[in-house]
């Protein structure tokens, strides 16, 4: 607690207001109506978390995680939709956690709490976490695939069409790594706030420069933070449709993808065409069944790491 | 004594060092503008075009427009007829009806259960709202569209004997769930910020410990649960796929719940991926991709700018 709690909050909250309390009433009322709140929300998740495990456990097994769809998706697997996903979250991870880790950092070691670059940096933070996903979509649209993409091939493709300047799985990939990059500045930030001031002290004391105590003592001791961002962004990434379904994905390719400028399936974007686009809705309803509880199974396990290593930093934290 | 090894070259390794690392963390202030200057670029022709302008002015999006001669004029999107027309009145009254509905929903069950997480609840119902909580802010927004496609809509049309399946109310109460987590948490974590001290101070004069969250927590709370619901009501706005799966994409003009819905979101979405390159209908849907961007940055700004005074003013570091 902050020695600012003792000073007098009263002063500044105006909470004086004619105190009526009845001696017998016992609030059943209020208790009532808010554990019903938590109650319903509670059982609005058991519905639906049963009605996809039980509509989706029975067409989970090793075929259907690793054979292609078959028959215009009403058999076969999934395969390329989940070897699609992890190369693009692959990609994405490898783009924001650097430079999610190095905003951190700047934002916690380098700056003062009330600087002007810091506070301008922190607005673009939060509000970058609020731009709806479909306006990331538009911007990886008109940016990476118009404006970088139609630059590159401007300049040394000019020949052969588009080959940068299309939609392709870097392009989803760097548009997904604008969204997360939220997620990973504000667990990396956390993180840093648990490490005690001593260690950088004492590495300080031992003589070591700014950078050596960033490299030697920060960033180790930041890892689990680090990690815990990067996991989350994986599992916010990995069900994101809006950002990539103009970037990149594809609703079937007979290949995988293997090059940066390739177009890629995507579990998500694989559910939002089949749930609506398909022909025969009954027919293909088990594989969309399956599809959409392996994409919750992921979220889900990501998650749930990412939670645990949570809780051990903030165990940590309360220890010092 | 240990040798304490200064390279001479350090100092420009710091140096080099320092920027690269400031260099990185512009990224997220280059992010945001360069968001908002690609996707006003391309929505420019509006104001400049001449073509485009005859085709979709500003005028023709926002007043109602005689397309045809004798006929009254009316509002109406209709991207694709010979005569393209591109009001936005229906697709702004679906959006405000679809995030209405959310709200609606969202906010009695997010603040209530937040009441009671932070207030009621024992350590042990606690240790099940929050993971749910969790669970539900993690669902990706195509799996809660999928699941109102396929279940809530027919639930729906059951109950209350409906002739279209997909519709506002679906896809509202779909878009709730996002927004619970949003509203949630904001909520708890102003309540829980509120000052031991006042709570003890109701309680002196007598309050029961039900009577202290009411009447005092909660208003000394409300600031920060009002910034929870503004920023709740900015993703119900922003969310697409969701709205795209389950309301039914109609642009009517209704004010009923019960009807089908279009909202700015699941317009960009269902037709950008058909539309010509740099035509007026492109141009049109950057266009309501800026409105959709400058009206989350407000609102997520002012909500930001609540919450944080809340904070200081709860913490009593205003004089």
């Amino acid at each position: 607690m902050s020695p600012q709690l003792q000073t007098s909050p009263m002063t500044s909250i105006d909470a004086i207001q004619s105190l009526d309390f009845k001696a017998k009433s016992n609030g059943y009322i209020p208790k009532g109506l808010t554990l019903f709140a938590a109650l319903l929300i509670i059982a609005i998740l058991v519905i639906l978390m049963g009605n996809i495990f039980v509509g989706g456990i029975g067409k989970i097994n090793i075929e259907f995680l690793t054979h292609p769809p078959e028959d215009g998706m009403e058999a076969g697997g999934i395969f390329p939709a989940i070897f699609g996903t992890v190369f693009l979250v692959l990609i994405m991870v490898i783009a924001v956690v650097p430079v999610g880790v190095f905003t951190a950092i700047y934002l916690h070691e380098y700056t003062r709490r009330d600087s002007m670059i810091t506070r301008l940096i922190r607005v673009a933070v939060n509000n970058l976490a609020g731009v709806p996903s479909i306006v990331f979509g538009l911007f990886g649209l008109g940016f990476f695939i118009g404006f970088v993409g139609g630059g590159i091939d401007k300049v040394f493709f000019e020949s052969e069409g588009p080959v940068w300047g299309q939609p392709a799985i870097v392009w989803a990939a760097l548009t997904l790594a604008l969204l997360t990059l939220p997620v990973v500045i504000i667990s990396t930030e956390e993180a840093l706030r648990t490490i005690p001031a001593e260690l950088k002290e004492a590495s300080y004391a031992l003589g070591a420069t700014r950078l050596q105590t960033l490299r030697r003592v920060i960033i180790p001791q930041a890892l689990p933070g680090i990690l815990t961002g990067s996991i989350l962004a994986v599992g916010r990434g990995a069900g994101e449709v809006a950002p990539i379904m103009f970037t990149g994905a594809a609703y079937y390719l007979p290949y995988l993808p293997s090059k940066l400028n390739d177009q890629f399936m995507e579990l998500g974007y694989h559910i939002y065409v089949m749930a609506t686009q398909s022909p025969d809705v009954e027919k293909t309803k088990p594989i969309l069944y399956g599809t959409v509880l392996v994409l919750l199974l992921l979220t889900f396990l990501l998650n749930l790491v990412a939670i645990l290593i949570r809780s051990r930093i903030r165990k940590r934290r309360s220890n010092v | 004594m240990q040798e304490l090894k200064f390279k001479p070259k350090s100092k420009i390794r710091e140096f080099l060092g320092e920027k690269f690392i400031a260099i990185n963390a512009m990224a997220a202030l280059i992010a945001i503008l360069l968001i908002f200057i690609f996707i006003f670029k391309e929505a420019v022709p509006i104001f400049t075009d001449p073509e485009v302008r005859q085709e979709a002015g500003l005028d023709k999006m926002i007043f109602k427009q005689e397309f045809y001669e004798g006929r009254a004029p009316k509002f109406s999107w209709q991207p694709n007829s010979d005569v393209p027309k591109y009001s936005l009145y229906p697709l702004f009254l679906g959006t405000i009806k679809a995030a209405l509905i959310a709200m609606l929903f969202a906010v009695p069950l997010g603040v209530g259960a937040a009441i009671y997480s932070s207030e009621f609840a024992s350590q042990r119902m606690r240790e099940i709202i929050k993971p749910v909580i969790e669970m539900l802010s993690a669902i990706p927004s195509v799996v809660l569209g999928f699941f109102a496609l396929l279940v809530l809509a027919t639930f729906l049309q059951n109950v209350f004997g409906l002739t279209f399946r997909l519709n506002a109310l679906n896809a509202g109460i779909a878009l709730g769930l996002a927004v619970i987590p949003i509203v949630f948490t904001i909520a708890e974590d102003a309540m829980t910020s509120v000052p031991r001290s006042l709570r003890e101070a109701a309680t002196a004069l007598g309050a029961n410990p039900w009577q202290v969250s009411l009447t005092m927590v909660f208003p000394a709370a409300l600031p920060g649960i009002a910034a929870g619901v503004v920023l709740g009501f900015g993703r119900a706005i922003g969310e697409t796929m969701i709205v795209l799966m389950a309301s039914g994409n109609a642009a009517i003009i209704s004010a009923s719940f019960l009807d089908s819905a279009r909202t700015f979101s699941a317009t960009i979405a269902a037709e950008l991926a058909e539309v010509v390159f740099g035509s007026a209908h492109y141009s049109v849907l950057f266009f309501i991709g800026t409105l959709l961007f400058i009206f989350t940055f407000v609102i997520n700004l002012s909500g930001d700018v609540v919450l944080s005074r809340v904070k200081e003013r709860i913490q009593g570091k205003t004089r």
